[in-house]
């Protein structure tokens, strides 16, 4: 196995705009304000960033590095644009912290970006490639991840209203962390109860067991670990960075179970090895998953090991997951209430981590964390990529 | 001696009750008079392509599509008014390339006008198996009688000269200028010149010249005949007429399924006839004959084979297996006849006829492949995120181009997982998408059609069906769907 870059390389600043329906900010205004917390975090300025990658997913923003030169007047630097789905920001952050471990550059930025609400239409863009056939265009994403729902209900015997109790308990957790969190796109507590009985989207998720679609932007600087602490006395060291894409083989292989994400398992295995972690619930102290539709998260908690199969339910009900619990999951809010621009949610969750290793995370603040984790998912149930950081003190 | 060697038929799920019609319309003309029965109604998805389709499998049940060298398809709505709809039939239904087909049309009668070019294809050594099929989707405007009458449904023969069915003893046709019924190439809706006129001058006239000149051909009587096959005009009460005047038993007249399916067009005799050789015995003489712009008439006597190729849905099976349609308005939804408020949804990207033509096998014969390593049969959508079709590398054992064909879509499979979805948009919501895993092996995922959401669950058998998604910048664009088991 490769050596892998635990403990190389540093995040010295990172930066987050607020999430949510910003009808006076253009994409541009995102990547500036991302990225200028983050330059005043580390105490850099703009001039000082040798390299620097930009995801969006969205073809309608632009396509080029130029969206992130031209934004924010970058001088001549190396500057690529990034697509890996919803898993957009996290590859950015994996290209700056490859290019900073080797030493081909000194300070590199990354940052993610997204403007979906200027369609005039709720839900995402179509992302249709030239020379789509068009043949499965009846396909929205809530309906995809719903599949999972059907098939973890069947495999484990939960009778649907079982099953969507065992669900509700995600959303009720990160609408709590939310309403805690200033930058958050919903910031609201909900019950029980509203989940179970929110209106059906894609049987049997309900709108509650859904995600918001957001505009926001987020952006890390990092640096190798040795320079680190010249920029600051608390830098957060990257443990493992991993990114898995799997063969989108979901929907053609019959013994591929629908009941868990390989990707996710796998990406989890790899980061787990790179860190040095042998029991991750234990070792783990929070993470930021990518709680598309609730039950992503619950399959989320099995694949990552948090939970052994099938018994996620327990865990919800016992509150494990919860602020207060003994492994905090979306402290946040998750995509479910800080929202979800999907090329900015990998690098939103590395700043929640950031912030929560450094003591800055107010109310919602994890008690004593050692080491955060981020998953970030792009694609669906059938074919996707998935990430899987580390990084702590 | 040249006659039929195979049928079948199609009649969609749908039916809608005339008493619905009356309902939202009141009564037909100035007596408010009401129509009774119902009339079978195409699915939002299917149009006279899919439906050709259908009744092709249907007749093609134990027929070697290999020895099929003809494919000859009648309609008055065909698709594209410049673009085949016959090619596009054989490649669905996986014909060979060397074959000679063609679109009749411009006539009810273009059925009947295709089994006389395909007979006379096969007398003259030319052809040996030719698939002659028929499929309508007409509409009448609103509230008219023509609403009330029009119903959908298709119907194929397979003609030839071995193993033949039901002969071909004779015909008689005439040509004859009438514009009684018609529709102009700008029209949406059916058209009629005063339906007096239409039944005097035309329907009845000529049928009974074109019977009477066939029976006189082969000096054959009325009660020669076991059945009387022959198309029936809107007012059904002329062809019992017709029958009275020619000397014809009511008996003897096979019923026009006014009550039941409606007027299918083009595809009403040949349906009729289909209906009439499911009860047919060997020795039967069946009188058969069209209308339309002229008329076609002919003797057909059925033989011993007719035992051999009983197992077919056609009419009986597909009469039976229906699901009433909810109400007037969702018609109206279906066939596209008002503006509806668009769906809140993003828009389709172009289809690209490059990406369907390189994709035409999977996507139009629903082909998947088998590894010739590990022996997996696998079926790659066309359109999945992780690439496109065609399939290289084995989803198993990673083989580089080690396949054969498969072809997926004649298996069942069964429901593995599946959604109602109520983002994704469809004129019958919700969307019910199924990640299906085929007899045989292979997995994907397909829209499930004729659906009642109530009565989904994983495990459930399913089987696959041809259906068109949508018309958007000049393309009709066609796909795959499962649907419950239908008969």
């Amino acid at each position: 196995m490769a050596e892998g870059i635990k403990d190389k390389v540093a995040i010295v600043g990172a930066g987050c705009t607020n999430f949510g329906e910003l009808w006076d900010k253009s994409i541009s205004d995102l990547m500036v304000d991302a990225t200028y917390e983050a330059l005043e975090d580390a105490g850099i300025e703009s001039k000082d960033i040798d390299a620097a990658w930009i995801g969006h997913w969205s073809e309608t923003s632009g396509c080029t590095g130029m969206s992130l030169s031209g934004s924010l007047g970058l001088q001549y630097k190396p500057v690529s644009r990034l697509e890996n789905a919803c898993a957009t920001g996290s590859d950015c952050l994996r290209s700056a912290a490859y290019a900073v471990a080797c030493g081909a550059c000194d300070i590199a930025l990354a940052v993610g970006a997204e403007k979906l609400k200027d369609m005039g239409i709720a839900g995402l863009p179509n992302q249709y490639p030239l020379g789509t056939p068009m043949v499965l265009t009846n396909l929205s994403a809530p309906g995809l991840f719903a599949m999972l729902a059907t098939t973890y209900f069947h495999r484990y015997g939960l009778s649907p209203q079982e099953g969507k109790r065992m669900m509700a308990h995600i959303p009720v957790k990160s609408h709590h962390n939310g309403f805690l969190n200033p930058k958050a796109h919903f910031k609201r507590e909900v019950t029980l109860e509203q989940v179970l009985n929110s209106p059906i989207i894609a049987w049997p998720l309900g709108i509650l067991d859904c995600c918001g679609v957001s505009d926001g932007a987020a952006a890390a600087i990092v640096v190798r670990a040795s320079e680190a602490k010249k920029f600051r006395d608390d830098p957060v060291y990257i443990k493992a960075l991993q990114i898995c894409a799997n063969p989108a083989d979901g929907a053609r292989r019959t013994d591929y179970d629908f009941t868990h994400i390989e990707a996710t398992y796998r990406a989890g295995v790899a980061a787990y090895a790179e860190a040095g972690i042998k029991d991750p619930r234990k070792e783990i102290s929070m993470a930021e998953v990518h709680d598309c539709f609730s039950i992503t998260e619950a399959l989320i908690m099995e694949d990552l090991q948090f939970s052994s199969r099938g018994k996620v339910k327990e865990d919800l009900e016992a509150g494990i997951f919860n602020l207060d619990g003994p492994l905090p999951v979306q402290p946040s809010g998750g995509l479910k209430c800080f929202g979800h621009p999907v090329a900015a949610s990998g690098l939103r969750m590395l700043y929640e981590m950031y912030k929560q290793l450094q003591g800055k995370a107010g109310p919602r603040q994890v008690k004593d964390p050692k080491l955060g984790l981020t998953q970030n998912m792009g694609g669906h149930p059938a074919d996707n990529v998935v990430s899987c950081v580390i990084v702590g003190l | 001696m040249v006659g039929i060697t195979s049928y079948g038929a199609y009649i969609p799920l749908h039916r809608l009750s005339r008493a619905e019609l009356h309902r939202a319309w009141g009564g037909i003309g100035m007596l408010g008079m009401s129509v009774p029965g119902e009339k079978a109604v195409a699915g939002y998805d299917e149009d006279s392509i899919t439906m050709a389709v259908e009744a092709i499998i249907d007749c093609m049940r134990d027929t070697d599509p290999k020895k099929v060298d003809g494919l000859f398809f009648a309609s008055t709505t065909h698709p594209y008014n410049e673009k085949q709809s016959s090619t596009y039939i054989s490649a669905v239904v996986d014909l060979e390339r060397e074959i000679r087909t063609a679109d009749f049309s411009g006539s009810l009668r273009a059925g009947t006008i295709a089994m006389t070019s395909a007979i006379d294809a096969i007398k003259g050594g030319a052809l040996n198996n030719v698939v002659v099929a028929a499929a309508d989707t007409r509409l009448g405007a609103p509230s008219g009688l023509m609403e009330q009458s029009c119903g959908d449904g298709s119907a194929a023969f397979i003609l030839g000269d071995k193993d033949v069915i039901a002969s071909i003893e004779a015909s008689y046709t005439i040509s004859d200028e009438f514009a009684g019924v018609w529709r102009a190439d700008v029209d949406t809706f059916v058209r009629s010149w005063e339906d007096r006129m239409v039944l005097d001058t035309g329907y009845s006239a000529l049928l009974y010249e074109a019977i009477s000149g066939v029976m006189n051909k082969c000096n054959l009587k009325p009660g020669d005949f076991a059945k009387a096959v022959y198309y029936s005009p809107l007012d059904v009460r002329a062809h019992n007429r017709l029958a009275r005047n020619l000397g014809f038993d009511p008996a003897q007249v096979q019923d026009s399924m006014f009550m039941t399916v409606g007027n299918t067009g083009t595809a009403l005799a040949m349906m009729m006839l289909v209906a009439a050789l499911e009860e047919a015995k060997a020795g039967d003489k069946i009188l058969f004959a069209n209308y339309g712009n002229g008329a076609d008439a002919f003797v057909l006597e059925v033989t011993d084979a007719i035992e051999k190729v009983r197992d077919r849905r056609g009419i009986k099976g597909h009469l039976e297996s229906k699901r009433m349609v909810n109400n007037y308005e969702t018609y109206l939804r279906w066939r596209n006849l008002i503006p509806m408020e668009p769906a809140q949804r993003p828009e389709l990207a172009p289809a690209s006829i490059s990406a369907i033509r390189r994709s035409r096998k999977e996507i139009l014969a629903l082909y998947g492949v088998k590894c010739k390593k590990c022996g997996t049969p696998q079926y790659r959508a066309p359109a999945s995120a992780g690439g496109r079709t065609p399939s290289r590398i084995c989803v198993i054992c990673q083989a580089k181009d080690e396949f054969e064909d498969y072809k997926f879509a004649d298996r069942k499979a069964r429901i593995f997982s599946f959604t109602h979805d109520n983002l994704a948009t469809t004129p019958d919501p919700p969307v019910t998408n199924t990640m299906l895993d085929f007899e045989g092996g292979g997995r994907g995922m397909f829209d499930f059609t004729d659906r009642d959401p109530d009565n989904v669950e994983v495990g459930m058998l399913v089987e696959m069906t041809f259906r068109k998604l949508f018309f958007d910048r000049g393309i009709h664009n066609y796909y795959w769907k499962a649907r419950p088991i239908r008969v």
